[in-house]
């Protein structure tokens, strides 16, 4: 059985705001029923622009009919620009989180959203699902725009948690290297952007470094020297920390995961969040 | 009202069950393998209790190992049937087999073997002109289940174990969900290999039983001591097996009352759900199916909405639904019959055991369909 929070079954046992708007200012609406679930969003404006009245019909699990709700609470008394910027986690937070196999749910709130948006300002015709780019998911129908948001403005970094939270690559798998290379492109993006923010209020480049060291030999080190491994610093270019591995460490099979589940969340623990671990390539 | 309607993912252990298993916990603890009367009583009440199990299905005590679990049974009977036929390289099995088998002979075709998986048609049933046509010169194993455990759909057993023993093919079935709720009878079924759970009849989770028919060639799974006739290695489960003996003691007993009072509570719930709810259909065929399994389908409704309101008034079932699973299609088997999505993922299937009682039945069937209702009020593809 889900461990869904208390929030989570009140808004799918009491599900706030069912319902059509006849004269909405924006609808929105996403999924199929081949899909397993769909959402269609409906809200409307008051004279200051705000939307005074937001309502949602739902094809469901308990989690997509509580993010539903949960969605049209939050937006109601929102202008559009302000309502643009509630993103998944945040209708995933309003629930007090969700398990991660469903946090696609979360995502389908955001792009009902997004589509009802869209509708308002354009006028356009709602369609059952807005084709924008290169479709990567054959199965679930999933672009190339969508995996790269959600990745994005979630930190994604495993097909998995992709499948998690946009269903792309639920299917027969086939798209899974193509996934792979999505995530690598937009974390090499998000690590360039990391490096160009004004960060250094918490800290400098130096003090970076440093810190990586000082976890390097406290945290991690003792750690692999008990398998007989070791590791070396060789650079870090803002979030990206480049090391080798040495000793035993250097042709076990498991060095992926060492470096991953080890290394990685070490530094991501005790440096920053944002830090990712590359191996130098020989 | 607490009605259990989940017995074919797992039953309740019987009172006379768990009462048989005690003493093996306390004052007799020996090993059957020891040379003193501590193990030698233990020795003992296996075997009455391998006799018992023998009986349920018509077989001789010879013919039963004791597993851990279904699961082990499918292993050992696809793997040990495989390794021994003298390199033939060809699985013929179906499209709706249980997870146990389908996984083992999918991981087989990655290692070489070639694999026949059949389809079903709307009603879950094979096309026997399409499994005859499968046999080839190098099959050397045929895996099909008994009874399906989403659908109770009953396979003609009898009949494709008798094609394949006309080919000489050896032949398994998983009859995890047949055991106990139908009349099996080995001498007259020309089956090689067979597999029990204990756990869904009334036995504990953590014993089953693999049937090897005399003379069926079979590479042991488990390689160690020489317990269950070598066939099986590893100290006896001794609790269990007396619970399991127990058990299928109990289950032929009840043989009558499962294809009678529990049937006919059955078939008062699918007619009054059928009724009641509009949109709802059956899955699987109508006759061909266990006794107690039921499966309909709710159209435009999502199954773990509507177990989740069921759980709410104290229901337990289960769904083919993706989001019970985790995975993000529905389930194989409603799929394979070709359900259509829209009903797929708004299947419930209810489960009876000798438990339940017929108030349970009206309940449920009142209880039901003010949740399909509210939930189509919630759905945008059920327009006013």
């Amino acid at each position: 059985m889900w461990d869904y929070t208390e929030k989570v079954m009140d808004h799918f046992y009491n599900p706030r705001n069912v319902g059509e708007i006849e004269d909405a200012d924006g609808v929105g609406e996403v999924g199929s029923l081949a899909c397993g679930d769909a959402l269609t969003l409906y809200f409307k404006l008051d004279e200051n622009k705000k939307i005074k009245d937001a309502k949602f019909k739902t094809f469901g699990c308990a989690s997509a009919i509580a993010s539903s709700s949960a969605l049209t609470e939050m937006i109601r008394g929102k202008t559009i620009e302000e309502a643009e910027k509630v993103t998944n986690q945040d209708i995933a937070a309003f629930l007090g989180g969700l398990p991660e196999q469903k946090m696609h749910c979360s995502v389908m709130g955001r792009e009902a959203l997004d589509a009802a948006i869209e509708n308002y300002r354009t006028g356009k015709t709602v369609q059952a699902k807005k084709i924008e780019g290169k479709v990567i998911c054959t199965c679930f129908g999933v672009t190339e725009k969508e995996i790269e948001r959600a990745v994005r403005e979630n930190k994604l970094t495993t097909v998995e948690q992709v499948t998690h939270y946009t269903k792309a690559g639920g299917g027969c798998g086939g798209c899974h290297p193509a996934i792979e290379e999505i995530i690598a492109r937009v974390r090499a993006e998000t690590a360039v952007g990391a490096t160009n923010e004004a960060r250094p209020a918490k800290l400098t480049t130096i003090q970076r470094i440093k810190l990586v060291e000082e976890t390097l030999e406290r945290e991690i080190k003792p750690q692999l020297k008990r398998d007989g491994g070791d590791i070396e610093l060789i650079d870090v270019e803002g979030s990206k920390v480049v090391v080798a591995l040495r000793g035993m460490c250097s042709n076990c099979a498991a060095a992926g995961a060492t470096l991953r589940e080890v290394v990685e969340a070490k530094l991501k623990e005790f440096v920053s969040d944002d830090i990712f671990v590359e191996e130098e390539k020989r | 009202m607490n009605v259990y309607l989940d017995n074919n993912a797992t039953t309740r252990v019987a009172p006379e069950v768990l009462e048989a298993m005690l003493p093996y916990f306390k004052d007799e603890y020996g090993n059957p393998s020891s040379m003193h009367s501590v193990g030698g009583r233990v020795k003992k009440e296996i075997e009455a209790a391998r006799a018992k199990v023998a009986e349920l299905i018509g077989a001789d005590p010879q013919e039963i190992v004791f597993t851990s679990c279904g699961t082990e049974s499918d292993n050992t009977a696809i793997r040990g049937a495989l390794e021994a036929s003298s390199g033939k390289k060809h699985i013929i099995t179906s499209r709706v087999e249980h997870p146990a088998v389908l996984s083992t002979v999918r991981y087989l075709e990655k290692r070489g073997y070639s694999l026949t998986e059949l389809p079903v048609d709307r009603q879950g049933m094979i096309d026997m002109s399409e499994y005859e046509a499968a046999f080839r010169e190098d099959t050397g194993l045929v895996s099909i289940m008994w009874a399906n455990n989403e659908t109770g759909v009953i396979f003609p057993i009898h009949e494709m174990a008798e094609i394949a023993r006309g080919k000489g093919v050896v032949f398994h079935t998983d009859a995890v969900q047949a055991a106990g709720k139908l009349k099996i009878d080995m001498k007259d079924t020309p089956a090689d290999l067979l597999s029990i759970s204990g756990h869904k009849l009334h036995a504990p989770k953590g014993i089953g039983v693999l049937y090897v028919r005399r003379g069926t060639p079979m590479t042991p799974f488990m390689l160690g001591g020489h317990q269950e006739s070598g066939r099986r290695a590893g100290t006896e489960n001794v609790p269990y097996i007396v619970g399991l003996g127990r058990a299928a003691e109990l289950a032929i007993a009840g043989m009558a009352e499962e294809n009678t009072r529990i049937k006919s509570l059955r078939d008062k719930l699918e007619k009054a759900l059928l009724e009641k709810c509009p949109d709802a259909m059956l899955n699987g065929h109508p006759e061909h199916r266990l006794p107690n399994t039921t499966n309909i389908s709710f159209e435009f409704v999502e199954g773990e909405a509507i177990l989740l309101m069921l759980n709410r008034e104290g229901i337990a079932a289960s769904s083919g639904s993706a989001c019970t699973s985790g995975s993000l299609e529905p389930s194989h088997v409603m799929r394979a019959m070709g359900v259509p999505f829209t009903a797929a993922h708004g299947s419930i299937r209810f489960s009876l055991s000798r438990y339940n009682e017929e108030p349970e039945m009206d309940y449920v069937a009142e209880k039901l369909p003010p949740i399909i209702k509210r939930l189509r009020e919630l759905s945008p593809f059920v327009k006013k």
